[in-house]
């Protein structure tokens, strides 16, 4: 397979994608221009702080940010185009080809509507079934996500259900009309950690049955090491490290991915080491690489310009004094 | 009515820019030169177009109601002509009596000062009784909690669900009936019955606020640190609670005054109104007297009076709505 | 839910016994019913007096305020036919008042419907955009129209369009000497009182579906639904409308109260035989025997619309739970 098939097959392509907010201060730079390509069934995972832009990307994709928002770039699922793209020409795809599930289940989840109602609406806006086939459908779906008696839940409120059902019906609701990718944003975090791993085996067979690609968004390397391929991680609106799983966590490239393993609590470890001060203000991004003023081995180069993303080893890094430090971290 | 002056900012913008992390309050590069609270409060105030001009005119027209001996034209009874002069009954509007004349030949315009002067006095003095019951028996109710909380919200229930007009006239009569309450708080039609027969109504809406605002500043670490170095609870109320919930309690009593003043003008036009006496008249009082000049076409009778009462309804509603922008800006004031 | 309406239908009973002897007290300390049919039939001489005392129960004393509400009570529940006579002109006290009531109703009706769906709709239009024109001027104006008395607003489309102009008709429900229904005659008579009540409601009304729609903008669930890719109008309808007409609706059964209140006053300025002049004419002139039914009559009104409020508060929201 040639590098432009793959891109033309991928289900989901970022290219160049910005997204700034107009706000009473001045323009908030979100994200300064991103790329990200997905293949079918592929699991990648999104890295990073919050306010580095992660959720951002994805909700501008699917039009769902205020009207503040300016997005340029170019956003494709499964070919079409969605920057820019009219009302109808959007809702055409999202929920159909690409559908998303968020962080709080309980506050995504309309409260006055039966979860089985809110399925149904998802299934009727993309597929000409009656009612009832849709009510069946619905039914079937909780039932695939793993809910007991689907078909008494169906006509339950998200009130009475618990935080990792409540995501389960969240899934249940994104995978109705069986789209090509699937955007997980931070789906585990307002949940107890032995339901998070219940929810991810539940995306994962997804994944494996459906053949659906999956983008989980996330600041959790662990949840990373279980589900992802291959990972991005984003630091102040731009990727500033794309490898493989693996790669990841035996040997990070950039100063940033190797703060933020060490930043995690792990078994042999006795202390943590946080990387020291805060992230950039958005309204002003500092010059250069943005890293620099938390960067133990920042220099005058790194302010001087915007770092590419450059192949080392196994990964893409965008450090310019990357050869120096792989090199010096190899000894 | 933030929104007059400033498209509001939707919130998803601001979630926005918490999402991103950005520290509105504290950016870094802008000019933020600190100011006290108060002083904040002051300039917020002041740039609330419609509190602005509200309070000028407020102001112009208090002054000519208190400085009557300089803008009156005529005394409180004087008739603006002799009737041997000619007739002077029902005149309307022209130079000898810019707003008209009454029933007796009165010039409408000084009238009307003197009525504002007395309906202004009724509103105020009954705003002001309303707090200092209302804030009393709320923060008491909101720190002691238990029976003497339940009992209250139960009575204010039941008296806010009743039609306000009904119930005032109930109460009116009720009290005007208990004979051995008239020494303290006078007959049914004198102006200090009105003004506690508004406190009764008006301390309920305060209470419910203040016990509110007591509740919720109750759980506050400062309230608990207070607590822990052994305050008291009247301690705590005065030097902690009351200088925290100060906002919302002047924008209540701001809107008891017109609420009162509404409400005098309202009884007065039914006929259950003061009456003030002989050397003295009412916004409410003269209104009243409107109805009869309306079925004949008099104009200016019902005109001039019931326009200089949404005139101060207006201007009073203003400077609340400028005083909440002022003193709590993350209340949403659409509501 | 029925056993939450059912015991709250027998909870009314014992409420209603409380606030009516309540009422009661408050209406034979506050017209001293003796005093004011002496004022009314000057010329009565004792015997009327005595019987007049003796339908009513106007016994003294504390415990003949028990014992005359216990008899009050008593005859009220018996019907109308046991009712004591109006003191003035000894007239039938439950004809007026049925009249009153279902002329009331027509004008309350008419006027709650027009006033609160016209605000709901304007606050959900001016939601759309906020701080765009249509929201300012909707705004702006509620807040201007809010700030008139309703008795003011009565008073000047009374002599802008009945006496100045002459288009409608100051006073009345018809014509006088009109016997007989007649649709075009009600309507034009019924139209200005209609607009005051009106006014209030759609200022009021208009101002609360806006915050409640702007609360709800914010939500999550809005982000999921078009994330499902259906139109805007059915997130409008179905998602966003839907859930700010929870807390919106709840008022409604509350804010009862201040409608009477508007009617009370708009009636009695256009002089329309309804609730409002029936019971401002029978405070003024003390009619014992005709204020009580009246007043029992807004309590149950009163009592009722706050239990509708809670069943369609919970009718509407499924997370309310009435046990």
């Amino acid at each position: 397979m040639t590098e432009s098939a793959s891109v033309t097959d991928g289900v989901l392509s970022l290219r160049n994608l910005k997204v700034s907010f107009r706000t009473p201060n001045g323009l908030v730079q979100a994200v300064r221009g991103i790329d990200l390509d997905v293949a079918p069934g592929e699991a990648v995972g999104i890295v990073g702080e919050s306010g580095s832009g992660k959720s951002v990307s994805f909700l501008a994709t699917l039009g769902l940010l205020p009207r503040n928002a300016q997005i340029s770039g170019s956003a494709k699922v499964v070919g079409t185009e969605l920057v820019g793209a009219s009302r109808r020409t959007l809702n055409g795809i999202r929920g159909n080809k690409i559908a998303m599930i968020f962080q709080d289940p309980l506050s995504a989840l309309n409260p006055v509507h039966r979860v089985g109602d809110q399925i149904i609406e998802m299934i009727q806006a993309h597929q000409s079934l009656t009612k009832l086939a849709a009510a069946a459908r619905a039914v079937e779906l909780l039932d695939i996500v793993g809910i007991p008696q689907p078909d008494q839940r169906a006509r339950q409120y998200p009130h009475e259900f618990s935080g990792g059902m409540r995501q389960r019906v969240m899934i249940a609701m994104a995978i109705a009309n069986d789209p090509d990718v699937l955007i997980a944003d931070e789906p585990t975090t307002a949940l107890d950690v032995t339901v998070q791993a219940q929810i991810l085996e539940v995306l994962d067979r997804i994944r494996r049955e459906m053949q659906t690609a999956i983008v989980m968004i996330t600041h959790d390397l662990g949840v990373i090491a279980r589900v992802a391929d291959r990972v991005q991680v984003m630091y102040a609106g731009r990727v500033v490290e794309r490898t493989g799983v693996t790669s990841l966590f035996a040997h990070p490239t950039h100063p940033y991915t190797e703060g933020l393993l060490h930043s995690i609590p792990r078994h042999g470890l006795d202390r943590l080491v946080p990387i020291p001060g805060s992230p950039p203000n958005m309204l002003r991004p500092p010059s250069g690489c943005a890293f620099r003023p938390r960067c133990s081995h920042a220099d005058e180069r790194c302010e001087r310009d915007v770092p590419e993303l450059k192949p080392m080893g196994d990964a893409m890094t965008a450090c310019v004094r990357v050869n120096e430090l792989y090199v010096a971290s190899k000894q | 009515m933030t929104s007059i002056q400033e498209p509001q900012i939707p919130q998803a913008d601001l979630d926005a820019a918490a999402e991103l992390g950005v520290d509105v309050s504290a950016q870094q590069g802008l000019d933020v030169v600190a100011f006290t609270p108060a002083r904040m409060a002051w300039k917020r105030y002041w740039g609330h177009h419609g509190a602005a001009v509200s309070t000028v005119i407020l102001a112009i027209v208090m002054f000519m109601a208190l400085a009557t001996p300089l803008t009156a034209r005529y005394g409180i009874n004087e008739q603006v002509l002799k009737i041997e002069e000619g007739n002077n009954v029902f005149l309307s509007p022209r130079s000898i009596a810019w707003f008209g004349t009454d029933d007796i030949g009165r010039d409408m315009y000084s009238r009307l000062l003197f009525g504002i002067r007395t309906s202004m006095f009724i509103g105020v003095a009954s705003a002001i009784l309303s707090v200092l019951i209302g804030t009393a028996v709320g923060a008491f109710a909101g720190l002691r909690g238990g029976k003497f909380d339940d009992l209250m919200m139960r009575v204010t229930d039941l008296f806010l669900a009743f039609p306000f007009l009904i119930a005032i006239i109930l109460v009116r009569e009720f009290l005007g009936g208990l004979s051995f309450l008239t020494p303290i708080i006078g007959g049914k039609s004198s102006i200090r019955f009105i003004i506690v027969l508004f406190a009764i109504f008006g301390w309920m809406g305060v209470a419910r606020l203040v016990r509110g605002q007591v509740l919720a500043l109750k759980e506050r670490e400062f309230i608990e640190a207070a607590r822990a170095v052994g305050a008291s609870n009247f301690r705590i109320v005065v030097s902690h609670l009351l200088p925290n919930s100060i906002g919302p309690i002047l924008v209540a009593l701001t809107l008891s005054v017109i609420g009162a003043v509404v409400g005098e003008s309202t009884l007065s036009f039914f006929g259950f109104g003061p009456q003030p006496g002989e050397n003295s008249t009412s916004l409410g009082y003269i209104i009243g007297l409107s109805r009869d000049g309306v079925q004949r076409g008099d104009w200016w009778l019902a005109v001039f009076p019931c326009g200089a009462l949404v005139l101060l309804a207006i201007c009073i509603n203003f400077i609340g709505d400028g005083l909440r922008d002022a003193l709590d800006p993350k209340l949403d004031s659409g509501r | 839910m029925a056993r939450f309406i059912i015991r709250r239908l027998l909870w009314m009973v014992p409420t209603l016994l409380v606030v009516t002897f309540l009422v009661y007290v408050a209406v034979r300390i506050g017209w001293n019913p003796v005093a004011s049919y002496q004022r009314a039939n000057p010329r009565a001489g004792k015997k009327r007096l005595e019987a007049y005392r003796q339908a009513n129960g106007l016994y003294p004393g504390p415990s003949g305020y028990v014992r005359g509400y216990g008899e009050w009570l008593w005859k009220f529940v018996r019907g109308p036919s046991h009712w004591p006579r109006s003191i003035k002109g000894g007239g039938e006290v439950w004809e007026p008042l049925r009249y009153s009531f279902f002329n009331t109703l027509r004008l309350a009706g008419i006027a709650a419907v027009l006033g609160i769906s016209l605000g709901i709709g304007l606050g959900i239009l001016a939601s759309r955009r906020p701080g765009g024109w249509l929201d300012i001027t909707v705004n702006t104006t509620a807040f201007f129209v809010g700030g008139v008395p309703p008795f003011v607003s009565a008073v000047m489309l009374q002599l802008t369009f009945a006496v100045s102009l002459g288009w409608l008709p100051p006073a009345g429900v018809y014509p006088p000497g009109q016997r007989g229904f007649d649709l075009f005659l009600m309507i034009k008579h019924l139209t200005l009182p209609v607009i005051v009540v009106m006014i209030q409601t759609i200022a009021g009304y208009s101002r609360y579906m806006r915050a409640s729609v702007l609360d709800v903008a914010s939500s999550d669930f809005l982000r999921t639904a078009r994330s499902k890719g259906i139109s805007e109008r059915r997130v409008l309808f179905r998602h966003s409308v839907r859930n700010a007409l929870v807390p919106v609706v709840t008022v409604i059964g509350i804010d009862i109260g201040s409608l009477i209140g508007g009617l009370i006053i708009t009636e009695n300025i256009f002089n329309y035989p309804g609730m409002g002049v029936y019971f401002v004419d029978a405070a003024l002139l003390g009619d014992f025997p005709k204020l009580l039914p009246f007043l029992v009559i807004i309590v149950v009104f009163v009592i009722v619309f706050n239990l509708l409020a809670d069943i369609a508060y919970a009718f509407l929201d499924p997370r309310i739970r009435l046990d």
